[in-house]
């Protein structure tokens, strides 16, 4: 925090607003680099902050186009899919390559900063290309078509020879941080706000809340609904991209439909339209499985043979999760409000009761 | 300053209006009165783009408008009440205003505008944080209109705004309506059911029936029409 007050000496009360935004940035660059530091011989750790990383961002990003705007978009994991594939695809092309002059290191991950735009940017194209069609039309369109796409994208995948078919890609260099996911939260979720604040946003909660009042006030309701649309497809590619940095191998078995929905279900958890909410909705449920493989290991012998089909147990898991989070609380953990708006509330009732 | 010439407009393959003509002049209030679906609700989108009519031409201001989208035809200043009021009901009473004047950028002129309105309704005024889906009817219907009026629109469009409210506030809006034609010489085109209010506070009239306009004339000389007395004024 010192640090961040010592770059700009005697400008802090008069810096422009933009730059404000970048502050905490500052303040968390340190953090995350620590943070890597301390896990730098704790492997599982490391893989398992990744994930969830990247699940916060697919989380959040999702949020954008159907929390936000109230579309409803169940092919994220379509979009990963674009990201991870094409960046890692350019990765292992660029594998031997460097920058002449450079440290090694240093040049892995310049190209490895290119290889993350690159893979949002691939799958931002396809965000658009989907959503223009399908967005100008009101409803449940965008859910079939964006259904269709990830579909379509598994199974272009499982059949292409340069993405290693239904084996997957492997050796991708692992350039990937605990600092670059741990970065990339950090803007996901820094632009979800700055668009939920803006008059951007109000439109986008306007076409939400009644699409044909807001055309009728003069919003451009297609245009916003891409726009946000590629915003948040830009970001799951981001997410697939810095997956593919991470896994030693990534396969179309990742990115199937099944993880589209463990992203709404994250999405619905948190509550539509919470940016917070959806980021704790994500950390919980990268734990969860995690938390059930302890729970199942620790219990005895049997539990162990548990413990290795966690990953088919969670899934009924998370199908009771919504039926009881449907029936006591329908809006989610937050509803549309965030975490700082609950809380400080919360807290008044918790003292009144004590007292 | 509106003018619409053999408008044909369909839902589908159904020809919701048959070639209507109709023309507003500049600082009027003109009313569309007729039975259910006889095609007045979709003249009111067919003017502001939602439904585009198929043939025929809307001219404001001497331009044609029938091919633009719903959001440059808010832009060249013709603002919607659109039928059953449709305000943002997780959105408070400001924001709603707020998405109101989504257009523009004069950030004193929307402030004017603003006092304006809380003075023309001080119960938003009272309520301006309060979430609009928490309102009253009659509420609502107020919140409705202030925010068409926050686009400082030359010709506001109003869908049966006496829609299910009790006949005293609905006394209320024409009331305002009238004033509003008033104060800023808002032009005003009111689609009603309640033939009786809706004329009375119009300058002239036209009665549609099966998506064609049927009669056309004063006011004053609508209300003392025998037909129009026993279709819609119940005497």
């Amino acid at each position: 925090m010192d640090d961040a007050v010592v770059v700009t000496p005697g400008k802090v009360p008069g810096i422009p607003a933009p730059l404000r935004g970048l502050f905490p940035l500052l303040v968390a660059l340190p953090v995350l680099f620590g943070l890597q530091w301390a896990l730098s011989d704790a492997p599982f750790a490391t893989y398992l902050l990744s994930v969830m990383g990247v699940n916060v961002i697919l989380a959040v990003s999702l949020n954008i186009v159907n929390g936000m705007t109230g579309q409803f978009s169940i092919g994220h994991a379509g979009f990963m899919a674009v990201g991870a594939y094409v960046s890692g695809v350019l990765s292992l092309a660029l594998k031997e390559v460097a920058i002449s002059g450079l440290p090694v290191v240093l040049s892995d991950q310049l190209f490895f900063v290119a290889a993350l735009l690159t893979g949002g940017v691939a799958a931002a194209v396809c965000g658009f290309l989907v959503g223009l069609p399908s967005l100008r039309l009101r409803g449940d369109y965008l859910a079939i078509v964006t259904l269709g796409f990830g579909e379509i994208i598994r199974v272009v995948v499982q059949n292409t020879e340069v993405f290693g078919r239904a084996l997957g890609l492997s050796g991708t260099p692992q350039t990937s941080s605990v600092a670059m996911v741990g970065f990339w939260v950090f803007v996901v979720v820094l632009v979800s706000r700055r668009i939920a604040g803006s008059s951007h946003g109000r439109s986008l909660w306007a076409i939400r809340e009644d699409e044909v009042a807001a055309e009728a006030m003069g919003v451009d309701t297609t245009g916003y609904k891409v726009r946000a649309f590629v915003v948040s497809s830009f970001f799951a590619g981001v997410a697939g991209a810095l997956f593919a940095h991470f896994v030693p191998i990534i396969n179309p078995n990742s990115f199937t439909f099944v993880k589209s929905m463990e992203i709404v279900v994250m999405v619905v958890l948190g509550g539509l339209g919470s940016t917070s909410g959806a980021i704790l909705a994500a950390v919980f449920l990268t734990l969860l499985p995690e938390g059930m493989r302890s729970a199942f290991t620790a219990m005895s012998e049997e539990g162990s043979s548990l413990a290795q089909q966690v990953d088919q147990i969670r899934m009924p898991v998370y199908g009771v999760l919504l039926v009881v989070l449907m029936l006591s609380r329908p809006q989610g953990l937050f509803g549309t409000r965030e975490l700082w708006d609950v809380l400080p509330r919360w807290m008044a009732r918790r003292r009144k009761g004590q007292s | 300053m509106l003018e619409l010439r053999d408008v044909d407009t369909y839902y589908g393959n159904i020809q919701a209006l048959k070639g209507v003509s109709l023309r507003v002049a500049e600082g009027e209030v003109i009313t569309l009165i007729g039975a259910n679906g006889a095609g007045k609700s979709t003249t009111l989108m067919s003017i502001c783009g939602i439904v585009p009519p198929r043939d025929g031409e809307i001219l404001f201001r001497g331009q044609p408008i029938q091919d633009r989208s719903p959001d440059e035809i808010v832009a060249l200043g013709i603002s919607q009440v659109p039928e059953g009021r449709r305000i943002f009901p997780q959105l408070t009473v400001a924001e709603n205003l707020d998405m109101g004047a989504f257009l523009r950028r004069d950030k004193d002129g929307i402030k004017q505008d603003l006092d304006y309105i809380y003075g023309l309704f001080p119960i938003l005024a009272e309520r301006r944080n309060q979430a609009g889906g928490t309102l009253s009817g009659g509420e609502q219907q107020m919140l409705a209109i202030s925010r068409a009026l926050m686009a400082r629109p030359q010709l506001l469009l109003l869908d049966e705004p006496s829609l299910g409210l009790a006949p005293l506030i609905v006394k209320r809006i024409f009331e305002i309506v009238q004033r509003i034609n008033a104060d800023s010489n808002t032009t005003i085109f009111l689609v009603e059911q309640n033939a009786n209010l809706a004329l009375k506070a119009a300058h002239r009239g036209y009665v549609m029936e099966n998506g064609r306009i049927t009669l056309e004339d004063r006011a004053e000389n609508l209300l003392a029409n025998e037909a129009v007395q026993k279709a819609y004024l119940g005497l």
